[in-house]
């Protein structure tokens, strides 16, 4: 059995699962049925002086009949006082010593307020400090969040501050809103911290409502662009963790946030370095019960692979990022069409000649137009009752003429017709043999 | 429409829906789960090449009048199409779904959801103003004239309509099951072929209005008169009170109130009509509903899943029996005599004939008789339009134009196909309406 306790720069807790700070680590009560629930870890909701937060707050995208594909939020820090917040992280280390309790912490910037909140929240008993340098909306305009998050400098000092007084882990939570993630990142070195938080939300604006032309969230007649999160933002998400994990400069453990929805994405955060992973949006998509499957799968999958604990497999996929310089220009693939399991939908056909390179072919036809026009002038009558047998024999055997051809010699592997064809394995992308040997852009300009 | 009361009310209650309507939210998901195939297999399989997967992402994407506007632009009857079409041989039946997470997309269903959604909003198409002074007649108001008769509309061309019963759409007002489409909405369809410019007329061509009468102020004709009366059994006591045969029966209880079938209800045939009367009479409270085909469940005509239906409707199916008497009872049917039959050698058919076993017969009591034996055809009509070609009762035209032996004259649907379903009469209708735009263009230049 996979072990997954974990020793997160020196924050111990039974696994890897972490709540990211937001709604669902609002109040004890809640961080205590996500412990109950399996959940290892979990970052409080951000706390400061209270603010005063406005309805609506949420926006979403919804994607082809899937709610909340990607979710936006003007959301303001903790609306509870701070010693309410910190009586209840109390409460909360007394009953669940061995799960990690991470205060997350946003104040004016000021030496002494940092110092005094940093103290507080120690004395509470947190097990280590996240510095919310991330929130791209509202507190930013006050100063605090990504306005200092997207300043190397104050990040910098403000680490600094908190490092003098500190005596648990401090994390710092990057924003993604910013050209490059690593000034920040090793700005927050520079100053000390143990680990890096990321990503934040990013800047959105998900929509406009066609009725009243207003952005959402709807706020009395206005909008204000929001922070962005769910399962769409994790591509983003995992190249910044990339970049920052490659980066020597950087070298410390890195919290990974945005996107996770299960064991899947969880994983790859860690292939590329993370030594635990937040999660928000899928927590208030579905509630607590969700760490159950990422616990599970995850084991099953390091079993699998045959990975005992999770250092076994962290950082493995960092190296295999590299720059596009170094690819190797003679490696060659090609499109094949697995004729038994094809459904006859023809979607690749229109992708490759509509989107790639017009070489996918349906026999007796030059060109998608010619096979169209075929097809409305057919003329198609109602099968006359007793041959509907036969009818619904040929709905289950795709017709032959309805199953394209790569032209191999012609195919330049891009592998979009893989990526648009509906049925797993169907399309296949095949090595071939270019005869040639490895050589890449960088080799080339070389050689000339 | 008021002599010809439609008892919607009743109907409701002892018709449900046969296949219910999408709300918006399972129309959407359904809609999602279309995979929007290119040349899609379900638009060829459809006789009117309905472009499936546009329609379908047009509710997906939130365009639901893009979406009617687009099933119109194909198919002008596609409120009633999406719910009398047998959908599992046609644009169901091709669905790449089979083969791949195994249901098809309920495309007949979220076409309905598309047009019921047009017609409930009471929306209109633009109309087309008329270009040029020829006129063309469309002999019959049913599916296909209907749709030859929009499409001519649509292109600017002047078309009436000649019906000769009280209320246009032929069989789509008169003929389908119930369950499937209501009177009320064929008409719907109907006006809506009015509100583009059309005019009906109520006449009998070839009675009171004569062929040459049309000729003479017509440029062209457009045949779609259907077919005729049911067959006769060619037995005795056929004429009893207690019998009626199927499209009798089926318009009857359509139109008129309280139509009452009695306790034990006989129906002779074996094809779709018969099984639609049949489930019918078990509707309208029939407690046995007996149907008699001379054949067995194998050659029957009808489409199994129309069969599988009935049986769930209750209805007792015998085979390999054939009427040869209806029995009277004070001049009403009180039983039909049948003699059991045995199958032979395959006739032109290709079906086996079945073939009459001597002194078999059995007496089989009941309250009402339905014989179901198939339509006649109109020759009558047809014998007096010169240079018009039949075949074997039926029309004879060059499929793609509609266009018979006299260039004067088009035709389409079941007086042409020789009976098939909606659908094939909406497609007919509207090849032979290009096909006459086409000429008009070539004639004045
Ligand atoms: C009981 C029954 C159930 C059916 N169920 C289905 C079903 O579920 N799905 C399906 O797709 N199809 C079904 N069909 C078939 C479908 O109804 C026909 O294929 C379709 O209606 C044919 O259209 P049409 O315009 O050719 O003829 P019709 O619908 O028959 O219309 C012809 C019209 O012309 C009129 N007419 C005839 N002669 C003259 C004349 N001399 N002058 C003026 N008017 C005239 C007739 O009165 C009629 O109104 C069913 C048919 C029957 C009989
Ligand atoms: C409604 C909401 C409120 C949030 N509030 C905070 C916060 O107070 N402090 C903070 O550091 N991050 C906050 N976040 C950001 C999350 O902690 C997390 O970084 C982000 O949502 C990405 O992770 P996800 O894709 O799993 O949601 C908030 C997110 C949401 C959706
Ligand atoms: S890999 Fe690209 S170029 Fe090759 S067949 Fe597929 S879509 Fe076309
Ligand atoms: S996308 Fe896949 S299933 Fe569809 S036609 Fe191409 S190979 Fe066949
Ligand atoms: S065949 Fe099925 S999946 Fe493909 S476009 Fe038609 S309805 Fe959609």
């Amino acid at each position: 059995m996979a072990d997954l306790t974990t020793n997160f720069a020196g924050i111990r807790c039974p696994n890897p699962f972490w709540l990211a700070s937001g709604p669902p680590t609002n109040c004890g009560d809640q961080v205590m049925r996500a412990f109950d629930a399996g959940w290892g870890g979990a970052v409080w909701k951000t706390i400061g002086e209270p603010i005063v937060n406005v309805s609506s707050r949420y926006s979403s995208v919804d994607w082809n009949g899937q709610r909340m594909m990607g979710l936006n939020n003007i959301e303001l820090i903790s609306d509870r006082p701070i010693e309410t917040n910190l009586r209840e992280i109390a409460e909360v280390k007394k009953r669940y010593p061995k799960h990690a309790v991470i205060a997350s912490l946003m104040v004016d910037s000021k030496r002494d307020v940092w110092h005094d909140i940093v103290k507080r929240s120690e004395d509470a008993g947190a097990d280590g400090l996240e510095l919310n340098f991330g929130c791209p909306h509202g507190m930013s305009e006050r100063g605090m969040g990504s306005a200092v998050g997207q300043v190397p400098e104050y990040s910098c000092m403000i680490t600094e501050w908190v490092k003098e007084v500190a005596r648990t882990p401090v994390l710092i939570k990057l924003t993604p809103n910013i050209t490059d993630i690593r000034t920040v990142a090793r700005a927050a070195r520079r100053g000390g911290a143990d680990a890096l938080s990321a990503i934040n939300t990013i800047n959105s604006i998900t929509g406009i409502d066609l009725d009243t032309f207003t952005p959402r969230p709807y706020v009395g007649g206005s909008s204000s662009h929001g922070g962005y999160c769910g399962p769409a933002v994790k591509p983003i998400a995992l190249h910044l963790v990339q970049q920052i994990a490659s980066d020597t400069e950087v070298g410390i453990p890195i919290s990974g946030i945005g996107g996770i929805a299960g064991w899947r994405e969880a994983a790859e955060f860690m292939l590329l370095g993370c030594g635990t992973v937040q999660v928000c949006t899928a927590a208030m998509h579905y509630g607590y019960r969700i760490v159950e499957d990422m616990i599970d799968g995850l084991s099953n999958w390091m079993d699998e692979k045959g990975f005992r604990t999770l250092d076994d497999f962290r950082g493995l996929s960092v190296p295999k990022v590299t720059e596009w310089k170094h690819l190797d220009l003679n490696y060659k693939i090609v499109a094949r069409i697995d004729r038994d399991t094809c459904i006859g939908c023809d979607l690749c056909y229109i992708a490759c000649w509509d989107g790639a390179h017009q070489c996918i072919h349906i026999d007796g036809h030059s060109r998608p137009e010619s096979l169209e026009a075929a097809s409305h002038a057919r003329l198609t009558v109602t099968p006359i009752a007793k041959l509907d047998a036969l009818q619904a024999a040929n709905g289950k055997k795709t017709p032959p003429e309805r199953i394209p051809k790569v032209d191999e010699a012609e195919c330049v592997g891009c592998n979009l017709c893989w990526l648009v064809c509906p049925v797993a394995n169907c399309i296949t992308m095949e090595q071939v043999d270019t005869g040639r040997p490895a050589q890449s852009w960088e080799q080339r300009c070389q050689q000339h | 429409m008021s002599s010809a009361a439609l008892h919607v009310e009743r109907n409701l209650e002892q018709f449900p829906d046969l296949h219910p309507a999408f709300d918006s939210q399972a129309a959407l998901a359904e809609a999602n789960r279309c995979l929007f195939c290119f040349d899609a297999p379900c638009m060829g399989a459809c006789p009117t090449h309905i472009d499936v997967p546009r329609f379908i992402k047009k509710i997906a994407s939130g365009n639901l009048r893009g979406s009617a506007v687009t099933i119109l632009d194909a198919n002008i009857l596609g409120l009633s199409c999406s719910r009398v079409c047998p959908v599992d041989v046609l644009c169901e039946g091709a669905c790449v779904m089979h083969r791949y997470n195994k249901l098809p997309i309920e495309i007949g269903r979220l076409q309905r959801f598309a047009m019921d959604t047009f017609y409930a909003k009471g929306a209109h198409l633009p109309p087309v103003a008329q270009t040029g002074s020829q006129r063309i007649a469309c002999v019959g108001g049913g599916p296909a004239s209907l749709s030859c008769a929009a499409e001519l509309r649509r292109r600017g061309v002047a078309v009436t309509v000649f019906d000769n019963r009280p209320l246009p759409g032929g069989l789509n007002t008169y003929g389908v099951a119930e369950y499937k489409l209501r009177p009320a909405d064929s008409l719907r369809e109907v006006a809506m072929v009015r509100s583009l410019g059309v005019e009906f007329r109520q006449a009998e061509v070839g009675g009171a209005t004569p062929l040459d009468e049309l000729e003479g102020e017509y440029a062209f004709l457009f045949l779609g008169m259907g077919l005729g009366a049911m067959e006769r059994m060619g037995i005795p006591g056929e004429q009893a009170l207690g019998v009626i045969d199927a499209l009798r029966f089926i318009e009857r209880y359509k139109t008129l109130p309280d139509f009452s079938v009695g306790k034990t209800v006989v129906v002779i045939g074996g094809g779709n009509t018969a099984i639609d009367a049949a489930n019918a009479a078990r509707r309208l409270g029939a407690q046995d509903v007996h149907l008699f085909y001379r054949r067995t469940e194998t050659e029957m005509p009808a489409f199994s899943f129309e069969y599988d239906r009935s049986k769930v409707e209750g209805v007792q199916f015998h085979w390999l029996a054939q009427p040869v008497a209806i029995l009277e009872q004070e001049g009403r049917a009180a039983a039909v005599k049948f003699v059991r039959t045995a199958l032979g050698q395959p006739d032109a058919s290709g079906r086996r004939k079945a073939e009459p076993v001597p002194e078999s017969e059995f007496e089989f009591p009941c309250d009402l008789v339905i014989p179901a034996l198939g339509q006649s055809r109109l020759t009558s009509l047809l014998e007096s339009t010169r240079g018009v070609e039949l075949k074997g009762g039926s029309i004879v035209v060059d499929r793609a134009t509609g266009r018979t032996a006299n260039p004067r004259y088009y035709g389409g649907g079941d007086c042409v196909n020789g009976g098939r379903e909606v659908v094939d009469a909406v497609a007919d209708g509207k090849r032979a309406a290009l096909a006459m735009v086409a000429q008009l263009q070539v004639n004045h230049g």
